[in-house]
């Protein structure tokens, strides 16, 4: 198993302040830019990265991710890109982990055992793949584990004292919490339910737990960061990338864009830390 | 259904929700509790004798079953061969076979608890199945419907609207039914406590393939006894059109395990096979991925992003296939056959024609199956087509294709 995740949660812990995880789409606006973006991220005050890998038809992305894929796709994105863009990354980064976020049927169809040894020797850290439930853990799963990277597992508001020991069973690298039933991007209508939820799995498990979905600024950063060992940013990083484009295309400002909203987040997490 | 022995093909699924390969529950962990909550209540639904009258009541005196068993005596004389019958779902109230799904469900719903219901619909037959039983139980209803298919459906969107469902157009991809499917989804994942989801066809999660083929597996009962009665034996071929794959599976089952039946599915061939993105034909012209909860025969490109496809049906126009319709394509049980809009054009207009009985566009599709399939077969053969749908829905398309609206 890599160790990049583990370390860095270790050293966010030292600081005392809860991970900041950046979501960015693979290949959004294009190419050139998303790889820009991916080695800004780090300077910027992202802990760790999860890099989407764009899919036709997101059942669980809102409208934010749902268009960053559209843009990556149209761009001409495909999953070699996506795995290229980690191997050039590590070129220059091989402290902060990447962990590969999407769907199911793009990594099927490159082959599960073909995608796992390309990740491994690109240099990726762990997978979250939305639509394999525990109950699927044989397709992807258990053979990740095998290969050597981190299988995170998403718990929800719906996931229930009985059945979160199978959700967190072959989970690794930490936990993602999704703060709502709903979609990326979504509203959180309750914050103190996150902070007891995130209570509940800490007392099932010793990994991290990082809550996402609904997390858009530097004060909701400071607040769901209070309660976690990380916060995760996915469709306002998407938005501002969608906000710096000019006629579709990526500007000299794109980059910008994303590492302005990503600096204000890392200083939402670190006032997470004072106010702890 | 009980099955009949080790080798049946009647046995599917198993206990992961997998007909072989297909299927299974590839669905967010934010849906996963609701799914095993309503494997629990089907299950039990199953050997309630109290829900199991309630469906056979309704049946009966609200959609008008059986339907009817049709000799089609001029299409047979025009055809050439075998005697050819249409079984007459399309006499079923709301116009097609879709009521024998979601009568089915909305009790289930009931029994759930749940208080809102959502659908999403192709042509239309889906949505206008599932306002109806929302309002006969007095339940709110919001119908997903591709932005596309709204305007080549419009005499199913009023229909809906009028028996108070919500229809929401989507705009996303290219408005048709699998873009309808995704925004259900999202949907449901948002109202997962109050929300029962009344998916139209044989797809989607386990046990959403199993548990339509079971609501709709009165049709090829029917199908069965009517023949018996009929001509006393057993069909020697049936027909029926595949977009995901209700009507067919319903169709199908009841026969998979008499080999002297052959089965024949017409799958949406729109411009084409050859054409790239040209049809709908997922198991002729695609490959098994995963998508909306199950692993099936997918229209797809070499990176594993979905196409669109395309047909002159709406109710066709789907990238994928109940899985396990993929299942008995792989294992040859059925045989699957690309018909194109052409083809079931032509079989549109003949069979209101000859028979004065309009078919939806996707029943056409099987006719023009049967068209090519009747003539090699002798006369003394019979050959049954499910009429899944009447066509009032489709007149005015059909009616610009063929320019009489000018």
């Amino acid at each position: 198993m890599t160790t990049r995740i583990p370390a860095r949660f270790q050293k966010c812990a030292a600081e005392g302040r809860p991970a900041l995880v950046a979501y960015t789409m693979a290949g959004d606006p294009d190419l050139a830019t998303a790889q820009a973006i991916l080695e800004a991220l780090p300077g910027a005050g992202a802990d760790i990265i999860e890099l989407g890998m764009p899919f036709s038809d997101p059942m669980a992305d809102g409208p934010g991710v749902q268009a960053a894929g559209q843009r990556a796709l149209a761009a001409g994105q495909t999953m070699k890109k996506t795995l290229a863009m980690v191997e050039a990354f590590r070129r220059k980064d091989d402290e902060t982990p990447v962990v590969l976020m999407g769907y199911y049927n793009p990594i099927y169809i490159f082959g599960v055992d073909a995608f796992l040894s390309a990740a491994k020797a690109a240099g990726v850290d762990g997978l979250i793949v939305v639509d394999l439930p525990p109950e699927e853990d044989a397709e992807l799963c258990i053979p990740a584990l095998e290969a050597g990277l981190n299988f995170i597992r998403l718990a929800t508001p719906t996931t229930d004292d009985a059945r979160l020991p199978a959700v967190l069973n072959n989970t690794s690298g930490f936990v993602y919490y999704v703060s709502m039933t709903g979609i990326t991007g979504a509203s959180i209508k309750n914050h103190a339910a996150v902070g007891e939820a995130v209570t509940r799995i800490k007392s099932h498990t010793d990994l991290p737990v990082v809550v996402g979905f609904g997390i858009k600024t530097a004060d909701d950063a400071a607040r769901m960061g209070r309660d976690s060992d990380g916060i995760a940013v996915g469709t306002a990083i998407c938005n501002a990338v969608l906000g710096s484009l000019e006629n579709g295309k990526a500007t000299a400002g794109t980059v910008a864009a994303v590492t302005t909203l990503v600096a204000g987040l890392s200083s939402g997490v670190k006032r997470a830390k004072a106010a702890a | 259904m009980t099955a009949t022995g080790a080798n049946s093909l009647r046995n599917g699924p198993d206990e992961q929700g997998r007909f072989g390969l297909y299927g299974g529950r590839f669905v967010a962990e934010t849906l996963m509790p609701l799914i095993l909550d309503l494997e629990k209540a089907y299950r039990a639904a199953q050997v309630d004798p109290e829900f199991q009258a309630e469906i056979k009541h309704l049946a009966t005196h609200y959609v008008g079953r059986p339907s009817p068993l049709y000799f089609a005596e001029r299409l047979t004389d025009q055809l050439g061969g075998a005697k050819v019958y249409f079984k007459r779902e399309e006499l079923n109230h709301t116009g097609s076979h879709k009521i024998n799904n979601t009568l089915g469900q909305i009790l289930l719903a009931k029994r759930m608890g749940k208080t809102r219901i959502i659908a999403e619909t192709g042509a239309g037959q889906h949505g206008v199945a599932t306002a109806t039983v929302c309002a006969k139980f007095d339940l709110p209803c919001v119908v997903f419907m591709g932005a596309t298919d709204v305007e080549r459906q419009y005499p199913n969107v009023l229909r809906m609207k009028m028996l108070g469902a919500e229809v929401r157009p989507v705009t996303a991809g290219a408005g048709t039914l699998k873009d309808a499917m995704n925004e259900a989804l999202r949907d449901w994942v948002t109202n997962v406590e109050t929300t029962y989801y009344l998916i139209g066809t044989a797809a989607g999660p386990h046990p959403y393939p199993e548990m339509v083929r079971n609501f709709q597996s009165v049709i090829g009962e029917e199908i069965k006894a009517q023949m018996q009665a009929e001509t006393g034996r057993l069909p020697d071929a049936v027909v029926a059109c595949v977009g995901g794959g209700s009507n067919a599976i319903g169709t199908f089952h009841a026969f998979l395990d008499d080999p002297g039946v052959k089965l024949y599915g017409a799958e949406a061939g729109g411009h084409g096979i050859e054409v790239e993105n040209g049809h709908a034909a997922s198991m002729t012209g695609g490959r098994p991925g995963v998508l909306h909860g199950n692993r099936t025969y997918l229209l797809q490109n070499a990176d594993g992003q979905i196409l669109e496809g395309h047909s002159i049906s709406a109710g066709l126009d789907y990238p994928g296939v109940g899985p396990e319709h993929s299942y008995l394509h792989d294992t040859k049980r059925v045989t699957y056959a690309p018909i194109t809009d052409n083809e079931a054009l032509d079989a549109f207009q003949l069979c209101t024609r000859l028979e004065g009985i309009i078919p939806a566009l996707e029943s056409a599709h099987g006719l023009a199956h049967l068209m090519k399939v009747a003539p090699t077969m002798s006369r003394d053969e019979t050959i049954v087509l499910c009429l899944s749908g009447r066509g009032d829905k489709d007149v005015e398309s059909v009616g610009r294709y063929l320019g009489m609206n000018s």
